[in-house]
């Protein structure tokens, strides 16, 4: 499903590589995580997949669903089905969460040729959709994260991606900042989600996540590059010992 | 600079959809202003003496007045002798249906996408079109005048309505308020005169197309709006300009009159030519709108979308006499490429109780220069008397400047001012993040401004705000990368 072969990317217009050759591959139905200290580039790796314009990749492809999406747009990669909860979600104030997802629903839809939802299908097919993280249909009429709580804007990224059905979806420390009634409701939301037939790329500082999303796959992000790759144990170990240990005995 | 930015500008920097003439023959006059210039023009227009007397007492007020230059803003100023103070189109019809009308007019008008036509006149709008400086053409006035509703050029209700206007033209704005006030009533034009009777609601929201068509020619509108008691109105006003380099001059005047209980709304779109990427050409709005509650319980509204004009000075304005009068002002200024806009309002707390809001938004991009200038003034016999303001600017791209000057006094313990301000960016990250979700560039970006302005939009009436939209794309809409 997703093949990133040996990708560099550097801040656009700048010399200093912040990926320096990551290599990562997903198949469909399976969950990942990637784990790394502060500064190690595992929240950009999400950036550069999904298309942010501040980066540049200066070497490498990134395939998806057997495209080459490395010089996409990043609307573009999102109608192929690659989605990314944001670590931070933005505010964009006087648009309501349901015209949003309506507009970005419909315009995935017929990207790829399906049928488009009219008004009040497409309030039922969202309200079906609320469940999942647990939260109020007065939730759809509020403005796209403007004035949500930490743990509202997390909950929000969630409920887009039950919408929005993507085949793949990089949760970019979702976890961050969630008290832990929250992030039982957020782990439930994409544990609902998770099927056969979508992938899961979890970035987070922490194991504490793990203990509710279990992934298949664990990956340790130092300095720009995956430089351990492994099952749950490596997380648990990692929680066990730190960075500077892996770092110490991998070098 | 990045893609997204500069796709951002070009967006912004569509070339104006409106810019061209129309091929009218004009008559003869003079260029310059003089008391001669004056008594020919009133002449012309056959207008009784005391009428003349306004002007020219404007006239010597003017001269001895300075051109004002406090305000945000740099231009050449106009050469007030090489100004033609009067035109008009040369055939002067009197019309008994629109196939009368002049066809160059009409299919400027058409152009335009004005509504002249009988849909629009099934929809129930009565148009007084202003063609330059002479109404060509007015229509539903019979209905009108079943309500006791009178809607007509201002011309002619100098003629036919002498007292009321004698009474109210001036009462708001004096000729001495100000330097473009003081000109405009030495030589205004034309305008729109509504007077709507006492407890009456006209029948159907009115509105007046302005357009510019004159090479060098200033364009001194001057309207006129009386809401006896318990009278309510809606009056709706737009416009655009053909294309010329040389600069144009827009000063016009709008005076409203509310009594007891009375309501009325004033709604703008202008989009004049607003001057190339170099910032030659294009519209000076000098414009002097202000309102008075003159009764207890009335209310004055003003809503705007400024899209165009090079240099914009403009700040309708309400004086809240009565008691328990409410003031509104909803704005939102667009400048890209070089223009400046200094707007604002004022709003002068006199009676008790009185109530005003304020909420401004001020989109600038390009290399422009946006500023709300905004006074609330709470006199002392204002006693429990309430503002609230809110003043929130959009920088697109990192050449545009946005300024707000609030001036805010109170003189009585009892009431309250609440003033808000925001400067935000139209930022990659907001844009990325709709892009994320599947939304094309322009679409994100249209989402964005909409949602930015949707909290003024929604009080324009209903089919204007849908001019406004597509107003807002047409300054919007372009070829992405």
């Amino acid at each position: 499903m997703l093949e990133i072969r040996n990708l560099h990317a550097v801040v656009e217009g700048e010399e200093l590589e912040i990926l320096k050759g990551v290599n990562l591959s997903v198949n469909k139905g399976e969950i990942h995580a990637i784990m790394g200290p502060n500064g190690s580039g595992k929240s950009t790796l999400s950036k550069v997949v999904s298309g942010h314009p501040e980066y540049e990749v200066t070497e490498g492809t990134i395939m998806f669903e057997g495209e080459d999406i490395t010089d996409m747009d990043a609307d573009e990669r999102a109608h192929l089905g690659l989605f990314l909860a944001f670590q931070y979600p933005v505010e964009v104030p006087g648009i309501t969460n349901k015209t949003l997802l309506r507009e970005a629903y419909n315009t995935i839809a017929r990207a790829n040729e399906r049928e488009e939802l009219d008004p009040l299908e497409f309030e039922d097919y969202l309200v079906s959709k609320l469940e999942i993280i647990e939260m109020k249909d007065e939730f759809l009429n509020r403005s796209i994260n403007t004035g949500f709580s930490g743990g509202e804007k997390k909950k929000n990224e969630i409920f887009q991606m039950a919408v929005l059905n993507p085949r793949l979806s990089f949760l970019d420390e979702t976890d961050s900042g969630l008290d832990i009634d929250a992030l039982k409701v957020v782990s439930d939301g994409v544990n609902k989600i998770a099927s056969p037939e979508n992938a899961i790329v979890m970035i987070t500082h922490y194991q504490r996540l793990l203990n509710y999303i279990k992934p298949d796959f664990v990956h340790v992000m130092m300095n720009g590059k995956i430089v351990k790759s492994g099952d749950i144990s490596l997380a648990e170990e990692l929680e066990a010992n730190g960075y500077d240990q892996m770092q110490k005995e991998l070098a | 600079m990045s893609e997204e930015t500069k796709a951002l500008e070009s967006m912004i920097g569509e070339e104006y959809k409106y810019g061209f003439t129309t091929d009218v023959e004009y008559e003869d006059f003079p260029k310059g202003i003089s008391e001669d210039i004056i008594r020919e023009l009133s002449s012309r227009k056959e207008e009784p003496e005391w009428m003349l007397e306004f002007r020219l007492k404007s006239y010597r007020a003017w001269l001895e007045m300075e051109e004002p230059e406090w305000f945000n803003a740099t231009y050449t100023k106009p050469d007030f002798e090489n100004l033609l103070y009067y035109s008009a189109p040369k055939k002067r019809p009197s019309l008994d249906s629109l196939d009368d009308v002049d066809p160059n007019i009409r299919e400027t008008y058409e152009k335009l996408g004005i509504p002249l036509e009988e849909q629009k006149m099934l929809a129930g709008v009565a148009v007084d079109a202003v063609f330059d400086s002479v109404s060509v053409f007015t229509s539903f006035k019979e209905k009108l005048a079943e309500a006791g509703v009178i809607f007509c050029s201002i011309s002619e209700a100098i003629k036919e309505h002498p007292d009321l206007v004698k009474k109210y033209m001036g009462s708001v704005i004096p000729a001495r308020d100000n330097f473009y006030a003081a000109l405009n009533s030495a030589v205004f034009s034309d305008g729109s005169f509504c007077y709507i009777p006492k407890n009456t609601a006209c029948p159907m929201e009115l509105s007046t197309y302005f357009r510019i068509n004159n090479m060098e020619s200033g364009q001194f509108e001057r309207t006129l709006i009386i809401a006896e008691e318990g009278a309510s109105v809606s009056y709706l006003e737009g416009c655009t300009a053909p294309m010329y380099d040389e600069n144009q001059l827009h000063a016009a005047v709008v005076e409203l009159i509310a009594l007891d209980h009375a309501d009325i709304k004033y709604s703008t779109i202008q989009n004049w030519y607003s001057g190339d990427e170099n910032g030659k050409g294009g519209i000076y709005n000098f414009v002097t709108k202000r309102g008075i509650c003159k009764g207890n319980h009335s209310k004055i509204s003003w809503t705007q979308l400024e899209t165009g004009s090079a240099v914009t000075l403009k700040y309708p304005s309400v004086i809240l006499q009565g008691d328990h009068s409410i003031g509104e002002f909803y704005s939102v200024a667009v400048t890209t490429k070089k223009q400046q806009a200094d707007t604002g309002t004022k709003m002068i707390h006199l009676g008790k109780n009185t109530r005003s809001t304020i909420i401004s938004k001020g989109i600038s991009a390009g290399e422009s220069n946006n500023s709300y200038r905004g006074e609330v003034k709470i006199g002392k016999k204002a006693t429990g008397s309430k503002n609230y303001s809110v003043c929130d600017s959009m920088l697109i791209g990192q050449s545009c400047g946005a300024h707000t000057f609030p001036y805010i006094s109170s003189e009585n313990a009892s009431s309250s001012v609440e003033h808000e301000a925001t400067t935000s960016r139209v930022g990659e990250e907001q844009i990325f993040y709709l892009m994320q979700r599947g939304i094309s560039e322009q679409d994100a970006i249209s989402m964005i401004i909409n949602g930015f302005v949707k909290d003024v939009l929604k009080e324009l009436p209903l089919e204007f705000a849908v001019e406004a939209n597509k107003l807002l794309d047409i300054k919007l809409e372009g070829s992405v990368g």
